[in-house]
């Protein structure tokens, strides 16, 4: 970016500086011996234009829209709309979780996001004996299709995208979704929307798996190919960093292990003999943004590049929709403290900034009282305004990406780029990042950096406001959300009776058809339609695979 | 030469967060404890009986899911049922402080929330298990 004889002054002037400022250090020495970002990355004392004499501009930067979307997916970014405000909800039953939904979308949320819980995102209906005790904790309970029409009931589907964070079941839910609009008479290429469908995280660092790696990535390409035909604004699967993040990883480590379970998805879909061009644009990403901004917002322009010359350069893409790295943001829920929960409130607002300064496309902001329990309507309504102040109020969202040229930001996006590349190499080498998580690599990788996080907070290196410093002696925080412990026997009696009133030789006969679709090459979108519409269960659907295709034992690494 | 505190981390339900477990199993075993840890998705019975097989010390119960109302509970009464009332129990995780006296009450020794060190978990394990002895 900069010529040679330019460069060469400016090293020798900054030689010259750095000798006075020696003998200032020598008196008045800095807080620490090491700056480092809270992933580990050295940071210097001063970032200059030799910092970022390698930089090409055209070739890394270039124009908002334009390959390598180091800039931004779209040409206009933020001027042309903002990004889609999305705040994650849902618990106890269909009902409530309904009411929830028509809140935010009274309070100007733009877009639905579905929290499911763990019976439903583990393919358990609501009385199987391992639900008990589970049922409408974490997210909504849904069973069938009688709970799906509850859930978004007075919802126009062909108006507001609905994201779902559904991963092992995710064709099960996408089908209920369908069977709604059916109802709605929304026709499949209107519906908008997400879902999760990463079902290699879910091994590394989320856990709600079901059946084993192979069986999981032939649903996961049949559902690419469904959507490709019949649902084609559907995101098809979000490829998530944020949980790796939440498990402990550090920013490169996010980048490149979420890409690197990208690569995977993508040369399954090609082996299976789909175009790279056919799916490429549906795929979608999910990241974390934590604590140390111009951190995350380098790691977000990295990634957007590093995605777009894999795209392009090892898959051959030709659609430029394919190379963008399009992504929602959730700000890190690892980060909140149960000591002062209102200082959340800032942590999360500086974490949203980072999340617009990078270029995200959808946001959501955590609550300040989630590190206690679920969030009451109150605290998601500051969070939700807290994107509102960003977008109407601070002014970042008037030029595209703001911090580019920075020399800080542009060196800490080249050096997270290149670090990621390294990893994404070693995992290569082990046979791709299935066989990394197999072999239990990714995991270890993730639990070391947990791990030494955890010790530089207990060697105080690491300071976290309120809980190792400026600590205070605090009354239990009250109200907090509490979800009624006779959801699960309520649901549980919904199903006793669904099962009594419908038309089960229609379910048995649509379960054989699943399992003959299952233990053939037949894509199983159409037979798990075919179930739901006559209100097949979840755990009914889910139990066909599991007998087909078994379960996953994960290994247990610490 | 003393015998190691024998330690079992495990994660009862369905819950997958095991950040926060997988953290303290690695400091308690720098601590010079024997550490087993379960895995995801152990029931009650499951984790009942790794405990008597591996004759342990404690029991580290992680919950993030808010289920931990029905399944610590759950656990103590096997426990108890097995005889095994003098293995001293903990609890972590996202537990509102409302809900600790009932868990307390089912024989949960203690209960460590969110920001605990693992240094005070270690030091409460020392000197609960050397007062046993």
């Amino acid at each position: 970016m900069f010529d040679q004889k330019f460069l060469q002054e400016l090293k020798a002037s900054q030689t010259a500086w750095q000798n006075k400022l020696q003998e200032k250090l020598a008196k008045r020495p800095e807080r620490k011996e090491r700056f480092e970002t809270i992933s580990e990355t050295e940071v210097e004392r001063l970032y200059t234009p030799a910092h970022v004499a390698d930089l090409d501009y055209d070739r890394d930067l270039g124009f908002p829209g334009r390959y390598p979307y180091t800039r931004g997916v779209q040409p206009t970014m933020y001027r042309g709309r903002f990004w889609t405000m999305r705040q994650y909800a849902g618990f106890a039953s269909a009902k409530e979780s309904n009411e929830r939904y028509r809140y935010l979308l009274a309070q100007g949320q733009t877009g639905l996001s579905v929290a499911f819980d763990l019976p439903t995102q583990i393919g358990y209906d609501s009385d199987h004996p391992l639900a008990q005790g589970e049922v409408g904790k974490v997210g909504v309970a849904i069973d069938s299709l009688a709970d799906m029409e509850v859930l978004l009931d007075q919802i126009p589907l062909d108006k507001v995208s609905t994201s779902m964070t559904i991963n092992a079941p995710a064709s099960v839910l996408l089908a209920l979704y369908i069977g709604v609009a059916e109802k709605q008479n929304v026709a499949q290429d209107k519906l908008t929307g997400t879902i999760q469908n990463d079902i290699l995280k879910e091994y590394a660092a989320r856990g709600t798996y079901i059946f084993p790696p192979r069986p999981s990535m032939r649903i996961i390409t049949n559902i690419f190919e469904y959507c490709a035909k019949e649902v084609p604004r559907f995101n098809t699967i979000s490829i998530s960093g944020y949980h790796i993040r939440e498990a402990g990883s550090t920013a490169v480590q996010e980048v490149a292990f979420t890409l690197a379970d990208g690569i995977a998805y993508v040369q399954a879909a090609v082996e299976a003999g789909l175009g790279v061009d056919e799916f490429g644009p549906r795929l979608s990403f999910f990241f974390n943004s934590h604590l140390d901004f111009l951190e995350e917002v380098a790691k977000f322009r990295a990634a957007r590049r590093l995605w777009a010359r894999i795209m392009k350069e090892r898959f051959q893409a030709k659609d430029p929709r394919s190379m963008m790295l399009r992504f929602h943001t959730q700000t890190a829920g690892c980060s909140l403290t149960a000591q002062q929960p209102e200082n959340n409130i800032i942590r999360v607002a500086y974490q949203a900034l980072a999340a617009v300064l990078g270029g995200t496309q959808s946001l959501h902001t955590n609550s300040m009282d989630e590190a206690l329990a679920l969030p009451t309507e109150k605290a998601v309504r500051i969070a939700l305004r807290t994107q509102q102040l960003i977008a109407y109020e601070s002014g970042v969202a008037e030029t595209i990406d703001p911090l580019a040229g920075s020399y800080y930001v542009e060196n800490l996006t080249n050096r997270i780029e290149a670090e990621a590349q390294d990893y994404i190499d070693k995992i290569d080498q082990l046979g791709g990042a299935t066989a990394a998580i197999e072999a239990g690599f990714i995991q270890r990788e993730i639990q070391g950096s947990a791990y030494r996080y955890q010790r530089a907070i207990e060697d105080g290196r690491r300071i976290v406001v309120g809980v190792n410093k400026f600590e205070l002696a605090e009354e239990p925080f009250k109200d907090l959300l509490r979800v009624d412990p006779k959801v699960g026997q309520e649901q549980a009696r919904a199903l006793a009776k669904l099962k009594s009133e419908r038309d089960n030789q229609a379910v048995a006969s649509a379960l054989a058809e699943l399992k003959r679709a299952a233990q053939g090459q037949d894509n199983l979108m159409p037979p798990i339609i075919g179930a739901v519409r006559v209100y097949a269960t979840l755990g009914e659907i889910c139990d066909t695979l599991r007998e087909v295709f078994g379960e996953y034992i994960a290994p247990t690494t610490i | 030469m003393a015998r190691k505190i024998r330690v079992l981390a495990a994660k009862p339900g369905l819950d997958g967060h095991d950040r926060g477990v997988k953290v303290i199993a690695a400091a308690l075993r720098d601590a010079g404890m024997e550490v087993i840890y379960t895995g995801l998705r152990q029931t009650p019975e499951q984790i009942v009986a790794a405990a008597e097989q591996e004759d342990v010390d404690v029991i580290a119960l992680s919950v993030l899911s808010g289920a931990h109302g029905h399944l610590f509970p759950r656990i103590m009464t096997l426990l108890k049922e097995r005889g095994l009332d003098d293995v001293l129990v903990l609890g972590g995780g996202i537990i509102p402080e409302d809900d600790i006296p009932a868990l307390k009450e089912a024989g949960i020794a203690e209960v460590f929330g969110p920001g605990t060190t693992t240094g005070k978990i270690i030091d409460y394990i020392r000197a609960s298990v050397r007062a046993a002895d």
